[in-house]
């Protein structure tokens, strides 16, 4: 079985040496448990209810790498998050509210319902939208990050993206600017193995998205995407290099997509063995059991934790619930910019 | 005194407001040493330095991509299509991406996608392209395609200050013509988007058009005038928005009405045109719309073929009398 990559498993002891703060590792936990919750209620409940329309994208899984990335960045910074991507959104400050109201539909959603799932942004957090053409946020980052460069400003940008969207003429284009440009830019591969149904050995002849940087001039590291741990070390020495003008890293996070393509898909076609072996790498069971033996949490303290982003779930669900749709007419405003 | 050409007044354009606003920048290929294929950068290096000009890989979607990025940090970028045949390579980021932004979560994209469109020097199905309408049907897009040195200026400094993403072509044909020179004001200046302009005013027929079809019209409004039909000629300048209200009023004056343009047939403006007149002005119409496109063809290579497919004076005159005798 290709994808149980002897790789991969030998990696989950490349931890970094330096630890983040106590904090640090504890608001990991807090951001991915609310992540696994918020999706979980997002996917298996309120999707199936019909209380969401259309399709449902989750990253579950895969939690520790936008928490992992995202957990020591500067407000200034700038973050090109992807569709499995929810803790990138929570960490940056946007409202579970605003979010639940975005996915239901709701005028207060972050797009006003213009748009459903995690299409959305807010230049208030620097949350760029994702668009569904997969790798187009590449070199719109790679402009972010000449922006900084042009500006003199000390400011670094993530994009996050599938190992699907490396397949893509946008990401090659823009992975090549952002390398000859060498601007400020983390580039975060979530590779989780399949693209919808096709398998990483359908979608590339090499073995890993990091061998793709060589290519192109830049650094390719792989981290352990099921250790938010490793992530962070990974991101953070990327972050590092951007931040001293040594231009962009490729970062690549090696997980597993634990549910289909969407909620509609069963991923029949995901071999269950696969499934088993991801689920005792499961990134929150590890990361509680990090902290338990570093003596910062015990086991009561990690059911608090997810009661308490239960308690924040709920509230925002009855709020958004009671959130107004947008009026029809609505349909008609902001194609272009408006005198306020 | 000093005459400009139509490539010099873009050149002049962006160059002012580079200075006026350094957030105003160009990116593109060869658009820096060398000061951009047909020159319409030259210069601007050695002025504004490498990062307010810069020379990037061949990778279209990626100019254009990296345009919306930094317009999204509060810039002002000017990429550069070699030649705007090759917008197509950068369809996706400009219809998809710059487009829906603000639309969807309200975040502005000034952005402006300039190169060189049309015939008329032999460039084949490569390098005469005209391809404004894929981006006239893109709501949240603007499209311009001026047709004079003073608008061709006017229009960039607009389309520059927009919020909003301006694709601009340039008519090539019409970059060094001699006949597109003209003097310019020395104080500065705008022409807003969406705003039509009567290069002619006449009594009997409107020849609606835009680009280097302007003159087209216009060589054959001197002609049709020696037999006693008076052409009404306006110029368009804007596809989107375009100016309803100009394009109306003149029908109601004359009653008939000429659509012309060097895009293909099927899909073109002309189509467009053709049914909001319909919609709003029929009663006014004493003759039936009549369309003088090239045909849908590619755009060919060989000089008799190129002739054959770019639209003419002599179908102009074909048409208008014709029309005139409804």
């Amino acid at each position: 079985m290709k994808t149980l990559n002897p790789n991969i498993v030998a990696q989950e002891t490349a931890r970094p040496t330096v630890l983040p703060p106590d904090k640090t590792l504890m608001d990991m936990l807090y951001f991915m448990q609310l992540t696994r919750e918020l999706e979980f209620r997002i996917e298996r409940k309120l999707y199936r209810q019909g209380k969401i329309v259309g399709g449902v994208y989750v990253g579950r899984g895969q939690e520790a790498i936008a928490v992992g990335s995202c957990i020591d960045l500067r407000q200034a910074d700038v973050v090109c998050p992807s569709h499995r991507d929810m803790g990138a959104f929570l960490i940056r400050g946007m409202p579970v509210r605003t979010i639940l109201a975005q996915y239901m539909a709701r005028k207060t959603g972050a797009t006003r319902g213009r748009d459903g799932n995690m299409h959305m942004g807010d230049m208030k957090y620097n949350l760029i939208a994702f668009v569904s053409m997969l790798g187009d946020n590449v070199p719109v980052a790679a402009g972010i990050g000449m922006s900084f460069k042009m500006r003199r400003q000390d400011r670094v940008v993530i994009c996050f993206f599938g190992d699907g969207a490396t397949s893509r003429g946008d990401w090659h284009e823009g992975i090549n600017l952002a390398a000859v440009s060498k601007v400020p830019v983390v580039y975060v591969c979530n590779n989780n193995q399949y693209a919808y149904s096709t398998p990483l050995e359908r979608q590339m002849a090499v073995e890993n998205v990091a061998d793709r940087a060589e290519a192109y001039g830049l650094p390719g590291e792989i981290v352990d995407g099921n250790d938010v741990v490793a992530v962070w070390g990974g991101v953070t020495r990327a972050i590092e290099r951007a931040r001293a003008g040594q231009g962009p890293t490729l970062v690549e996070c090696k997980t597993f997509r634990m549910t289909g393509h969407s909620a509609h898909d069963d991923a029949g076609y995901v071999p269950p063995e696969l499934f088993q072996f991801w689920e005792e790498r499961d990134p929150i069971r590890r990361h509680e059991r990090l902290l338990i033996e570093r003596g910062l949490i015990d086991v009561a303290g990690t059911e608090e934790i997810k009661t308490r982003v239960n308690r924040e779930i709920d509230e925002a669900i009855q709020i958004a619930e009671k959130d107004p749709f947008p009026d029809p007419e609505d349909c008609l405003k902001d194609v272009y910019y408006e005198e306020q | 005194m000093a005459l400009t050409t139509y490539i010099e007044a873009i050149r002049q354009g962006i160059w002012e407001e580079m200075e006026r606003d350094e957030n105003v920048f160009v990116l593109g290929e060869d658009v820096g040493i060398y000061g951009g294929a047909f020159k319409v950068t030259e210069g601007m290096l050695e002025k504004f330095g490498e990062w307010r000009v810069i020379d990037t890989p061949i990778s279209e979607s990626a100019i254009v991509g990296a345009a919306i990025g930094a317009a999204l940090m509060g810039m002002k970028p000017i990429a550069e299509m070699q030649f705007a045949d090759f917008i197509s390579c950068a369809f996706d980021q400009i219809t998809n991406f710059a487009a829906k932004c603000r639309y969807r979560w309200g975040a502005g994209v000034p952005i402006v996608v300039r190169g060189p469109s049309g015939g008329g020097v032999h460039g084949g199905p490569f390098h005469s392209q005209n391809p404004e309408m894929y981006f006239v049907h893109t709501p949240g897009l603007k499209v311009v395609c001026p047709a004079t040195a003073y608008d061709a200026k006017g229009l960039i400094k607009s389309a520059i200050r927009d919020p909003d993403p301006v694709i601009y072509f340039e008519h090539k044909f019409l970059y060094r013509h001699p006949r597109v020179k003209e003097e310019l004001p020395t104080e500065p200046y705008t022409v807003p988007i969406g705003k039509a302009i009567l290069r002619r005013t006449g009594t009997d027929i409107s020849v609606i058009t835009y680009g280097a079809m302007v003159y087209t019209a216009l060589d054959a409004a001197k002609e049709l005038e020696k037999e006693g039909i008076d052409l009404e000629v306006l110029d368009l300048r804007s596809l989107l928005p375009f100016d309803r209200e100009a394009v109306l009023d003149s029908v109601k004056k004359t009653n008939k009405v000429i659509l012309l343009h060097e895009d293909t047939r099927i899909g073109g403006f002309a189509g467009e045109l053709a049914a909001v007149i319909s919609e709003e002005v029929f009663e006014y119409l004493d003759g039936p719309i009549r369309r003088i496109t090239a045909p849908d063809t590619p755009v060919p290579y060989s000089p008799p073929l190129e002739e054959f497919f770019l639209p003419k004076v002599t179908d102009v005159i074909r048409v208008a009398r014709e029309l005139y005798a409804y």
